[in-house]
């Protein structure tokens, strides 16, 4: 049985208005945004790119321009210090992008919402908490005289905290709830529905993840995983507060080369530092870019 | 993009068509409550071999806390599920032999059309080539056979349920549960797909469960319908007998419509309406001379024109071949009747009407408040 209802219906509509776009209204918009990155990025890349293929007479003063930087930073220490810098940034991103979706499961999965909250909040602080003062608080608890260090005796066991992986753990300190805070909005986005239909079509648990779950939330992991690796790989002042040049880091080096710390002279192949870590960002994004584009084609 | 019709080329199949009747399906005593929330309180149903048996109800009756306990999402407090003799209760959900079509779309958005029915299969170890060739064969089924490399988002809603339904069917279950699966779609569709639903399930004899709260899709789909209430049976019944011999006054008011017309008992067998006495359907629910309602269909109601009647016309409704006028008694109690559309012209909204019921049992109910 089909119906038909009359509905009484006011004065009629109103023409509809056709809406042009200004396009010097959106330039107009977003000419500030423009500006700012223009000013904060664009003329100190320009500088660095300048800075990086040029060398300066120190008797004459006139400059030319060279590959010269770009060759030194890419031997010996300087290169050193780049693989270090991608090692260490790699493994912590690694291991913080697998305990941080483990630890928001747990927290998406909870039913204490007060529990929730507190973590997330607690990731908030957590992951903006950097530089001196965290390496202040290891340097505390977990250094040579630190309260941990002693009381449980780590020093017999081979601990310290003044290495590769104790400023690997130093890292995780933010990077964990940096993912925490990344991927939690991806894990609230998994339909509870998917996980049934999983099931209903035979699927364990573990299939559920390694066939559902896990793709869908690939591009919120790959997303997640550039961005601690970012973060790890731009940190500077935890690393020199803590451990100083016993773990060869590029930023350290760009830091002593701009302040002649080892050698005099060598501001310029610290913008050659500076352009290389540019080129290891470049080349993380070109891995992500395609992967995360094909995987969120189906989200879209 | 366009819903096509859902062809059904089984003959020649793999045998989806030549398998065996379905299961049976035992709910005994199931009790469920979460919290303070009673979702079944004590439900008993059995559904036949083959049967396509709708469970119908208003929100929060406790059908799709049954569908989910079948499909083994939920666990009873108490009672049993049964599948052909089979206590299931305990068996995880990925292991329960039932495909299950789900409300919203629920297909995965990382894998396109076919790799989404093919699934099951493959968490079945099925081989690539075997699972690609079943999987293309419902794709045909469900009358997709070109959407295969598309992804969900890529298709329309109506086309999404045929690919959850395909999927559904993949692993050859011995039960199909469809959780609303029209609810989401619109008009035109919802339609469509619940003929080319009840098509496909006559032809696969296929044991289905069929969860929803819109009667006219449960009454012109299912071979019967379970009417629930509270977490409880109300009625099942076959269509026909649940619209003409409800049980109960809320399945006579939950199935289709129906009026309520102040009445009062006489003896336990009559009761005194519009003036006139009419032999009660069942027992009474009060004492004679007790107030009662008289629950009327609106096909039942006959309306003529009296300058000297009580009653007047307040609405009309145009439903095609009939119209739906609305009069209100003396009272002040609305009351519907459907009349022949012509009939209907003659009794606009003012009219004064004599209202007459025929000379049948009728159902009556205790006095709503």
């Amino acid at each position: 049985m089909t119906s038909s209802t009359t509905t009484l219906t006011g004065p009629a509509a109103a023409a509809a208005v056709p809406v042009r776009r200004h396009r010097s209204a959106g330039w107009i918009a977003v000419a500030p945004l423009l500006a700012f990155v223009a000013l904060s990025f664009g003329a100190p890349a320009l500088a660095m790119l300048g800075g990086a293929f040029t060398a300066r007479d120190p008797a004459t003063g006139a400059t030319s321009y060279t590959t010269a930087n770009f060759a030194a930073s890419l031997h010996g220490a300087y290169l050193t210090a780049l693989l270090g810098s991608v090692k260490l940034s790699a493994v912590s991103a690694g291991i913080a992008a697998v305990l941080g979706l483990l630890l928001a499961q747990a927290v998406v999965t909870s039913r204490f919402r007060a529990l929730r909250e507190a973590v997330l909040t607690a990731s908030g602080v957590l992951a903006n908490f950097g530089g001196v003062p965290l390496a202040f608080a290891f340097v505390a608890t977990l250094g040579n005289s630190g309260v941990l260090t002693r009381q449980l005796g780590l020093a017999r066991h081979g601990w310290d905290l003044y290495s590769f992986w104790g400023l690997t753990l130093t890292y995780l300190y933010f990077l964990i709830p940096l993912m925490v805070l990344t991927v939690t909005p991806a894990l609230d986005g998994l339909r509870s529905q998917w996980r049934e239909a999983a099931q209903n079509n035979g699927a364990t648990g573990a299939q559920y993840w390694r066939h559902v779950a896990l793709p869908v939330l690939a591009p919120s992991l790959l997303g997640g995983l550039v961005l601690l690796f970012g973060s790890a790989f731009a940190a500077y002042a935890t690393a020199a507060a803590m451990v100083g040049s016993s773990v060869p880091l590029v930023t350290l080096q760009i830091a002593d080369a701009i302040s002649g710390n080892v050698l005099l002279g060598q501001e310029n192949v610290a913008l050659a530092l500076s352009l290389d870590m540019v080129a290891v960002a470049c080349l993380v994004m070109a891995v992500y870019l395609p992967l995360q584009r094909r995987s969120a084609r189906w989200l879209d | 993009m366009t819903d096509t019709t859902l062809a059904v080329p089984l003959a020649g199949g793999d045998g989806h068509r030549t398998r065996a009747a379905g299961a049976t399906v035992e709910f005994r005593a199931l009790r469920r409550a979460f919290g303070a929330t009673v979702a079944l309180d004590g439900l008993d149903l059995t559904v036949r071999p083959g049967e396509l048996l709708a469970l119908l109800g208003p929100s929060g009756c406790g059908k799709t806390t049954a569908l989910r306990m079948l499909a083994g999402f939920e666990h009873p407090d108490s009672g049993l599920v049964l599948v052909d003799g089979e206590d299931v209760t305990g068996v995880p959900a990925h292991r329960r032999d039932t495909g299950m079509v789900f409300q919203s779309y629920s297909l995965f958005p990382h894998l396109n059309a076919l790799d989404n029915v093919a699934f099951g299969l493959r968490m079945r170890k099925v081989g690539a080539a075997e699972r690609r060739a079943r999987a293309a064969e419902l794709l045909e089924l469900v009358g997709l056979p070109d959407h295969g490399s598309r992804y969900p988002h890529q298709l329309s809603g109506g086309q999404q349920q045929r690919i959850a339904l395909a999927r559904a069917l993949a692993l050859r279950p011995r039960v199909l549960l469809l959780d609303e699966p029209l609810s989401a779609l619109d008009a035109k569709v919802r339609l469509t797909l619940r003929e080319e639903i009840r098509r496909l399930q006559q032809e696969l004899g296929i044991t289905t469960l069929f969860v929803t709260h819109d009667q006219e899709e449960a009454l012109s789909m299912a071979d019967r319908v379970a009417v629930m209430r509270g977490g409880r049976l109300e009625q099942c019944a076959t269509p026909a007998e649940l619209y003409a011999r409800p049980a109960t006054a809320f399945v006579a008011e939950f199935v289709g419509t129906m009026s309520r017309i102040p009445g009062r008992v006489v003896d336990g067998g009559t009761v005194e309406v519009l003036g006139r006495r009419l032999p009660v359907d069942g027992e009474a629910p009060a004492v004679a001379g007790g107030e009662v309602d008289v629950l009327v269909r609106p096909e039942a109601v006959r309306l003529s024109h009296d300058p000297a009647g009580r009653a007047r016309v307040v609405a009309t409704a145009f439903l095609g071949a009939v119209t739906r006028v609305t009069v209100t008694l003396p009272g002040g109690t609305p009351v519907k009747a459907d009349l022949p559309t012509e009939s209907a012209a003659a009794l606009p909204p003012g009219s004064a009407v004599a209202v007459d019921l025929p000379d049948r049992p009728v159902l009556v109910a205790p006095r709503a408040a």
